[in-house]
């Protein structure tokens, strides 16, 4: 089994400065091409991102926190900076619905949307993978109602995880710009032929100022040329799309389905070098820290991550081995690195920034349960549901959750299998 | 305009050998709407029996690319099919302007398809939308619809001892489409082909959204013969209750006269979801569906400028 890049960040002892104006990079024989650094919120990033890669065609749909990647993008489209086709829908599901139709006619395609929205393309998220229409997707992840929240939390893709998307999480603005660009070029290969949601937390990200560093236009360009698609709705070779496919045929393209998603790890990991080649900046499948000799550690996605990391450092100079695995990509699951991620660790807890209802676990302490029974492992993990509807995790709480699982580490001793963080009791 | 016999497309680009009925009406329609083509197209399908019975992996009908999404997103699709041709137009590929039509029956439009197409009215995409309307949701087993008739028995408007089937009035559908102001919008009728596949180019013609509402109909759910299907279709017209109109740039034209109607009994005694209609007790209904058909003649003939 090949494993794929699994990026290791270390924890100096102080906080670097701000970014650089020239990202540097430890690679040999590389040279990363110079960068503009800018103060944009994750939307405002994305949006850059979407202009960058010569989308064909954007269909927008409004909804906090998503508004204003599609805001920013109609800025650009009315002063005349982009030739894209700007159609904005009467809903998330027609804005869907839309994306299909013009991935058909070999355009290059960009959505968004978050929460209810999301919710209610669900239908048409299994045609969009089932018809291999490489859409992008931005999703700023957002509560679902009721009661009405229009803040961070996970249940909306959480909710989509089976639609057979691949599915990306970015920590801040400057991965959201990132996995965007990335995305399109994973979504467009002709081995996966598959659309791709890049994932990022409502408000935390969406609307949150960092300094991002971009690249230039051309640089986007070199790296994502135009999509090649290996058919269109051409009215000189005509093909029907969409078929009724009976007991005979439907189980056969499901599992085709499957394969090309479960397959995608290798074209995600291969991007990704590829990415890093022109910006310096390493992406891969997941991100570990201090997982070479941490006793417990905290498996996580998205903008935790930055907050388990700074409490690390603490916890680190105060000689405690903790470490952190940080998933970028969650569908399809990296089975094969996290388990080579764990290395030696005697607990971990699994971050579900989304509740599964009645199910024993979150759905990620799920995945990662399921993945260890079948190695016949039997490290202690438990869950640690979060966050939900925008409440904020805090360093000192990150911070008993690295002590909790420290403490499972020594005892062996799971007393709370699904622990509530964060919530009045 | 009208077209003649030798300017519609010689070309079969709806093939035959697919598992539509005998005396289909809905597959009617769309062999003729390809016959008003005008040049190279493309076709987003809404899920319905067309969709279901003309694409049974392996096979196809179409000739021409064809796409079935989902139910309720065929004017969705569409727009996206329209948009990505445009957008790859300004890059040269392709080289020639592509037809987009899309294909709903009356479920797909007059209710789970509503939102879908009145979005794409409203922002003026450049498409024909045709609803082929056999007056309920067939191809799951005849439910009542928002396009079916007052009176008509379904298997969810059931002719029971006290209720006479569906209990209300056929949803004005091309009254909603003309409120968005479209340069074109037509009723029409298998019955009538040379009136049905001129306003389908006429449509095609049109610069912006264009919406026939073509009446298709179905031997199975109306519980007719499969050899009267055009007769039915003509008797609608004949009878005054499915008025042929067309609105362009704002004016109504009628285009098919009646001079002596027939009478609606003519029409709704051929199909067995009015039978019960016929009964001593439901006299009433039978008065509220000659009423109805009066009202709505007389309404569209005075938006014609016609008197009667």
């Amino acid at each position: 089994m090949v494993l794929h890049t699994v990026k290791k960040v270390y924890y100096p002892s102080k906080v670097p400065p701000f970014a650089p104006q020239v990202v540097p990079y430890q690679g040999e024989g590389v040279t990363v091409r110079r960068q503009e650094v800018v103060g944009y919120n994750g939307d405002e990033a994305v949006a850059l991102a979407v202009k960058q890669s010569k989308v064909d065609v954007v269909a927008a749909y409004p909804i906090t926190p998503q508004t204003i990647i599609v805001e920013r993008f109609s800025e650009y489209v009315a002063d005349g900076e982009v030739d894209t086709e700007f159609v904005c829908l009467e809903s998330e599901h027609s804005a869907a619905s839309a994306s299909i139709g013009a991935s058909l006619t070999g355009a290059r395609v960009f959505t968004a949307t978050a929460s209810q929205g999301l919710a209610l393309m669900h239908e048409v998220l299994y045609t969009a993978s089932g018809l291999r229409c490489p859409i992008v997707m931005a999703v700023a992840n957002r509560a679902l109602s009721a009661p009405l929240n229009i803040h961070n939390d996970r249940s909306d893709m959480m909710g989509s995880r089976d639609c057979g998307w691949i599915q990306i999480y970015a920590e801040n603005s400057q991965e959201a710009y990132d996995w965007t660009i990335q995305a399109f070029k994973i979504a467009e290969n002709t081995t996966v032929q598959l659309p791709v949601t890049v994932n990022f937390d409502g408000f935390v990200i969406s609307h949150a100022m960092e300094t991002i560093n971009t690249l230039a236009d051309e640089d986007v360009t070199g790296f994502l040329p135009s999509r090649k698609p290996i058919f269109t709705i051409d009215p000189e070779h005509p093909v029907t799309v969409g078929s009724l496919f009976l007991q005979e045929y439907y189980f056969e393209i499901k599992r085709q389905q499957e394969e090309a998603l479960q397959k995608s790890a290798e074209v995600v990991d291969q991007v990704a070098k590829e990415y890093c080649a022109l910006s310096g900046r390493e992406y891969g499948i997941l991100e570990t820290c201090g997982m070479e000799d941490a006793e417990a550690a905290i498996l996580c996605m998205g903008s935790t991550a930055g907050t388990a990391r700074s409490v690390m450092r603490k916890m680190r100079a105060e000689g405690k081995k903790v470490g952190l695995i940080k998933l970028w990509l969650y569908r399809p699951f990296p089975v094969e690195e996290i388990i080579s991620a764990l290395g030696n660790v005697k607990a971990l807890a699994i971050m579900d920034m989304a509740l599964s209802f009645g199910a024993p676990v979150g759905a990620l302490c799920s995945d990662i349960a399921t993945i260890l029974q079948l190695r016949g492992n039997n490290l202690k993990i438990f869950d640690v549901i979060y966050g939900l509807g925008g409440r904020d995790i805090r360093p000192a709480e990150i911070e008993g959750i690295f002590n909790e699982a420290l403490s499972v580490a020594q005892t062996g001793i799971v007393k709370e299998s699904v622990k509530y963080v964060g919530v009045r009791e | 305009m009208v077209l003649s016999l030798k300017e519609l497309s010689s070309e079969e680009l709806y093939a035959p050998g697919h598992r539509l009925c005998a005396g289909c009406g809905p597959s009617i329609s769309a062999r003729m709407a390809l016959k008003g083509s005008r040049g190279p197209l493309v076709v987003s399908n809404a899920t319905g029996c067309i969709e279901v019975s003309t694409t049974v992996f392996p096979y196809t009908a179409w000739r021409v690319p064809w796409v079935h999404s989902l139910f309720e997103n065929a004017a969705a699709t569409a727009t996206g099919m329209e948009a990505g041709f445009k957008a790859l137009t300004k890059k040269g590929l392709p080289n020639k302007h592509i037809d987009v039509i899309a294909l709903g029956g009356d479920g797909g439009t007059f209710d789970i398809g509503l939102q879908a197409l009145s979005g794409a009215l409203e922002r003026g995409q450049d498409f024909v939308y045709i609803c082929y309307d056999n007056e309920a949701y067939m191809n799951t087993g005849i439910q009542r619809s928002g396009g079916t008739p007052l009176g008509a028995a379904t298997t969810t408007s059931p002719a029971g001892k006290k209720i006479p089937g569906k209990q209300e009035y056929k949803k004005d559908l091309l009254g909603i489409c003309i409120a968005h102001n479209i340069k074109y919008a037509a009723t029409a009728s298998i019955g009538f082909p040379n009136d049905y596949i001129t306003k389908v180019r006429k449509g095609i013609e049109v610069e912006g959204p264009a919406m026939i509402h073509v009446l298709a109909p179905c031997p199975l759910g109306w519980r007719s013969e499969p050899s009267n299907t055009i007769k039915l279709a003509k008797l609608a017209v004949q009878t005054t209750i499915f008025p042929l109109y067309e609105v362009e740039n704002g004016k109504y034209k009628l285009t098919m006269k009646i001079k002596n109607p027939i009478p609606v009994e003519e029409y709704l005694k051929l199909q067995g979801r009015f039978s019960h209609l016929f009964r001593p007790e439901f006299k009433n209904v039978l008065e509220a569906i000659r009423q109805g058909a009066k009202e709505r003649w007389e309404r569209i003939l005075g938006l014609c400028g016609e008197s009667s």
